[in-house]
């Protein structure tokens, strides 16, 4: 057996799977208090990465930054979580909200609208070409070897744990804080939520902005791990981020978590093992997907009824 | 339901219009379909569309058919070549695709969003048996029973995997089906990465990325159909026999089971309607209509490209059939006609931009009521657009230097009143941002702040279209707008313009 490949798929897939992790966490929390499919959910995770592109540029480029490479890294982080959190609620606030009571097509046509929208706004804007991260550059990627065969690179343990502790951070503040509470209450049960004296809109508007935030943070890691963004990205991780969302249990966090490292993984070793794996590899993605909707509708942690958040 | 909540219109653009039912109606459980239909006619009958409803309503079926479909039918005896297949052609092929969604989202209430993948298939299947690219050269009446059959068994094959969870997860299971066959088919050429298939080895069998080429025209029984005019017309009488027919299925026993499981599928299914077979079957006959469709697309073009079935023709085709109206037949041909007929106009600079101040007009004199309000905006924005330039070309020179190409008269007109600065990228990427935030807060505002809040709005927005939006009108600047308009029509308006459906997925 060939370990190398065997590891480095291993962790490429590792890698994957935490950028999907997020977009899935995303998704599975809007749907589980809205029961909406937020098709403009990857649309977000795009304009993150962008912003994170344009503030890069901003602080002098990924060759001459004014600050330390590692705290341009963290600016990035944070402005584009802010920006795409606030783009987030404004997308809920404008094109959800007044069809919070209307027959559930249309809020999802209405979502399928932002997202053509977003996808095509960022095509004019900022054209069809790659942008570069230039993370080589940037931060100095660095790989580390455990054995002879197993590689990481500082960059890839960066994505893992950055993603890994995002969403403990957000299990916490599901499970342990006031305004958690209320976002399961909200799941639970929207209008006896209401008649406890929740602000619904003002938890809907908090979920959308989590849910963004950690798409953007998604979004950049995306451009760190790869090097590159285009405006066109957010539609097929979007998918795959729902993929993972489902696969894990719509509705559930660590459900999230597991089935995007569940895609992160299937995509890595498709392409490194499968017939047809470098160019087919979405395509065993979604034979994944049929096949859990075949054995478990629910998904592996989901069960409607116990944990929807 | 109103604890406080705002009411659902809140938010939506320029005063909708009156609803037919009042919106908390339509999700009320149990309401009788006559009666809300009476109601709804009821609510109706006033004012001039009113009028045109009850009129339109009193024409005998055959003769709606007749209005709708005669002007198609004198249409290629008044236009070019040219035109007749970019206006009348591709018209008709959408409209004959969007009815077959309508089957699926207007009757059933099923999502699809792999709806185009079928109409592709449709076409590389075609390809497949019928083209100097495969070297096969099947006889159309033998070649579209098998793509019909065979798309409507795929069909059926993708609605099975969802059979328990048929709706939010139909949806993305379709999306996800649409983005495989587009990835399958821009690598299946055989090549290097390509599958290696049991028995045969690796086939060419779409062309990859340069798409499958050289595709026959329909031979039917002998007789070749080779001009423009000659597929139009082939394509014109299947329009009208699949309207026909989804006519007297709408009437029969089968549609108004889907109208029942589209309103209520827990009642439906309660009355013992067989909803997952009705469903099923929906998604099928959508399907054999869009493989059927891609037969003759495939056919015109001679050719099946991987990028004409992608996530852009399916807004189009979504959008045809919403602006229709969810469930209406007829519709969706004048669905069509709006939605293929803009965009060819968008093609040249100079049409567009009548469309675009056009509509501007014609929107604010429909949408607002009293008939001074919108003519005080419009001298409003006219004389804020003079003072903006004249202050600009004083304080800035830059600002309106630029010039509009090929404007004619009007084109000239607009030099002295629109900002052209010369290096419009980053200023007008600004100005579109700023637009987009201009029009959300547009619509919180009310009475005279909104009108107040309009004239500085419309002014960005013509800066913006001159400046940006019009450099990609057949591109980007397309797929904006009906994005845009998806939006919009389901805050305004959720059944459609023309629909009187209540459609509710489950």
């Amino acid at each position: 057996m060939n370990w190398s490949l065997f590891f480095g798929e291993l962790v490429s897939g590792l890698t994957l799977g935490s950028i999907y992790a997020l977009i899935a966490l995303g998704y599975t929390m809007v749907y589980g208090i809205l029961k909406l499919l937020n098709f403009a959910h990857g649309d977000v995770y795009m304009v993150g990465a962008f912003i994170g592109f344009f503030i890069l540029q901003w602080l002098g480029g990924p060759l001459t930054p004014s600050v330390t490479p590692w705290l341009a890294v963290a600016i990035m982080f944070a402005v584009a979580m802010l920006g795409c959190g606030a783009l987030g609620v404004g997308i809920e606030r404008f094109a959800y909200r007044p069809l919070r009571d209307a027959p559930r097509i249309a809020p999802l046509i209405s979502a399928l609208g932002v997202s053509i929208f977003l996808q095509n706004s960022a095509l004019l804007l900022w054209g069809p070409q790659f942008r570069d991260y230039d993370t080589f550059d940037l931060v100095g990627v660095k790989s580390y070897h455990i054995g002879q065969n197993f590689f990481i690179s500082n960059i890839q343990i960066l994505t893992i744990s950055v993603s890994v502790g995002l969403t403990i951070v957000l299990a916490l503040l599901v499970s342990r804080t006031r305004t958690g509470k209320a976002m399961r209450a909200t799941s639970f049960d929207r209008d006896a939520a209401e008649m406890m004296g929740i602000s619904i809109d003002r938890v809907i508007s908090f979920t959308f902005f989590l849910g963004s935030a950690l798409a953007a943070a998604g979004g950049i890691m995306f451009g760190l791990v790869f090097g590159q963004i285009f405006s066109l990205m957010g539609f097929t991780a979007g998918l795959k981020g729902f993929t993972a969302a489902v696969v894990g249990g719509i509705g559930s966090i660590p459900g999230a978590v597991l089935g995007g490292f569940l895609i992160g993984l299937t995509e890595a070793f498709a392409t490194g093992y499968l017939p047809g794996g470098s160019v087919y590899a979405n395509l065993y993605v979604f034979a994944l997907l049929i096949v859990m909707f075949l054995i478990r509708p629910t998904g592996l942690l989901g069960s409607p009824v116990i944990q929807k958040v | 339901m109103t604890l406080g909540r705002g009411q659902p219109s809140e938010g939506g653009l320029p005063a909708p219009a009156p609803e037919p039912v009042d919106a908390a109606d339509r999700t009320r459980v149990g309401v009788d379909e006559w009666v809300a239909e009476a109601e709804q006619r009821r609510a109706a009958q006033t004012g001039l569309s009113g009028m045109v409803v009850r009129v339109w309503e009193r024409i005998p079926a055959p003769g709606r058919l007749a209005i709708l479909i005669g002007p198609f039918a004198i249409f290629p005896f008044i236009t070019s070549q040219g035109n007749l297949y970019r206006y009348g052609l591709i018209t008709i092929i959408y409209a004959l695709l969007a009815l077959g969604l309508n089957i699926v989202v207007g009757f059933a209430g099923l999502l699809d969003l792999g709806y185009v993948a079928f109409f592709g298939v449709g076409a590389y299947l075609y390809g497949i048996m019928a083209s100097g690219h495969s070297g096969h050269h099947l006889q159309a009446e033998i070649a579209i029973p098998i793509v019909v059959v065979s798309t409507g068994l795929l069909g059926l094959l993708l609605g099975l995997t969802s059979w328990r969870l048929l709706g939010d997860y139909l949806a993305i299971v379709t999306l996800f089906f649409l983005q495989a066959f587009v990835i399958f088919v821009n690598n299946a050429n055989g090549g290097l990465n390509d599958f290696s298939y049991p028995f045969v080895g690796k086939v060419d069998l779409t062309g990859g990325a340069n798409g499958l080429d050289q595709i026959d025209p329909f031979n039917l029984f002998g007789y070749h159909i080779t001009t423009t005019k000659g597929y139009y017309f082939f394509t014109l009488i299947s329009l009208i026999l699949l309207m026909t027919m989804l006519y007297f299925v709408n009437g029969s026993r089968t549609g108004r089971a889907w109208r029942a499981l589209r309103e209520d599928p827990l009642a439906a299914e309660v009355m013992s309607v067989p909803v997952n077979r009705l469903k099923l079957l929906a998604f099928m006959f959508g399907a054999a209509t869009a493989g059927f469709s891609g037969t003759i697309y495939g056919a015109v073009q001679s050719g099946a490209f991987p990028g004409d079935y992608d996530v852009g023709l399916l807004i189009t085709i979504y959008a045809i059939v919403i602006l229709g109206g969810l469930g209406s037949i007829g519709g969706v041909v004048i669905g069509a006609l709006v939605v293929n007929g803009a965009p060819e106009l968008l093609r040249s600079s100079a049409n567009a931009r009548f469309l675009f101040y056009g509509v501007l007009v014609l929107a604010l004199l429909v949408a607002m009521k009293p008939w001074y309000k919108p003519v005080i905006v419009l001298l409003g924005t006219i004389a804020f657009g003079f003072a903006v330039h004249g202050i600009a070309s004083v304080v800035w020179s830059r600002g309106t230097a630029g010039h509009i190409e090929g404007g004619g008269q009007f084109g000239r007109g607009l030099e002295h009143w629109v900002l052209l600065p010369r290096h419009t990228q980053s200023i007008a990427g600004w100005a579109y941002f700023a637009l987009i935030v201009a029009a959300l807060v547009l619509t919180m505002l009310h009475g005279w702040q909104r009108l107040l809040a309009l004239i500085p709005t419309l002014y960005l927005a013509s800066f913006v279209w001159e400046n940006k939006l019009v450099e990609q009108v057949s591109g980007a600047t397309r797929l904006i707008l009906l994005g845009a308009l998806l939006v919009v029509i389901m805050n305004v308006r959720p059944s459609g313009i023309f629909g009187t459906a209540r459609v509710e997925i489950v």
